[in-house]
């Protein structure tokens, strides 16, 4: 499958795999996603690789917002009918507690669609939704 | 404090850290606020399978990784400095099979709180592929495990 086969292949079936399985980075996180309806959330399971701090033990700053990240690209991908994944433009990010080494969450909000850019909100947490480990918001260009 | 014992304790502080590890970061060189870590190019943080450049996210923990151990290169005694917040801008995609380095800066140190600058490039032409400026929290040495502050000191401290 092409890329632009696969992207349309996902946004049909609601079926991830295969674009998980073509982004090597996703592979090496972790990351997966399900669909309830039209929402999206996506998961982060618990990885040694993925570690930081050793001492609490806590998940690496740095791949909780990889983990956003990828998450917001593919929330916009499936919720445009675009068959190409958007290009982030900047990306701010807000540690609110220790993401702990267990299963993390994600889910996304479109707050703006432009023509041309995509502001999007994200928010991760592991115990529960009303205390977030981490909340980002991001900007995505559409085009090619 | 010299740049050797600086440069001792980041690479012991790098050394506890998995991700940073899975992915290969090193340093590459420490002064006093400075520092450059480098990320090598390799298959498993490609994003994009067509183009090979490396995933966003690879960049963010470089970025991250970086600008929270600067912080051990403007502080005398070591303490764990969490993230409050870090913003990222993308300027450009990297060039595949390169690595990309870090070069992270603090900036501002207060009692509570330091700042960081950081810089994403690759030396095949220097231009900045990311900007990222962050802020971390100081919880003091005492709130950091004396057998982790010996491990990253050496036991020196």
């Amino acid at each position: 499958m092409t890329r632009p086969e696969i992207l349309r292949y996902t946004q049909e079936t609601g079926d991830f795999s295969r674009l998980l399985a073509s982004i090597p980075y996703a592979e090496t996180i972790g990351l997966t996603c399900d669909r309830f309806g039209d929402d999206l959330i996506f998961r982060l399971p618990r990885k040694a690789e993925n570690l930081g701090n050793p001492i609490l033990p806590a998940i690496h700053g740095g791949v909780i917002g990889g983990f956003m990240e990828l998450s917001a690209a593919i929330y916009l991908m499936m919720s445009q009918d675009v068959l190409h994944m958007p290009r982030i433009v900047d990306f701010s990010l807000d540690y609110l507690r220790a993401g702990l080494d267990r299963e993390t969450y994600a889910e996304c909000r479109l707050t703006r669609q432009g023509n041309r850019v995509s502001n999007v909100q994200v928010t991760a947490w592991q115990k529960s939704r009303s205390q977030p480990i981490a909340t980002a918001r991001a900007h995505f260009l559409l085009e090619e | 404090m010299t740049d050797d014992i600086r440069f001792d304790r980041v690479s012991r502080f790098l050394d506890t850290l998995a991700q940073v590890k899975a992915l290969g970061i090193e340093a590459i060189e420490a002064r006093e606020n400075h520092l450059i870590l480098r990320l090598p190019y390799s298959e498993k943080i490609i994003g994009n399978p067509e183009s090979r450049v490396i995933h966003g996210g690879a960049i963010t923990t470089l970025m991250d990784t970086a600008s929270g151990s600067v912080v051990i290169c403007a502080l005398d005694n070591f303490e764990l400095c969490p993230t409050l917040d870090l913003r990222v801008d993308y300027m450009r995609p990297a060039e595949p099979g390169q690595p990309v380095f870090a070069r992270a800066e603090t900036y501002r140190v207060t009692r509570n709180i330091i700042f960081t600058r950081c810089e994403a490039y690759q030396e095949t032409d220097g231009q900045t592929i990311a900007n990222c400026v962050a802020t971390f929290m100081r919880i003091g040495r005492e709130a950091t495990p004396k057998a982790y502050r010996d491990l990253i000191t050496g036991g020196e401290a």
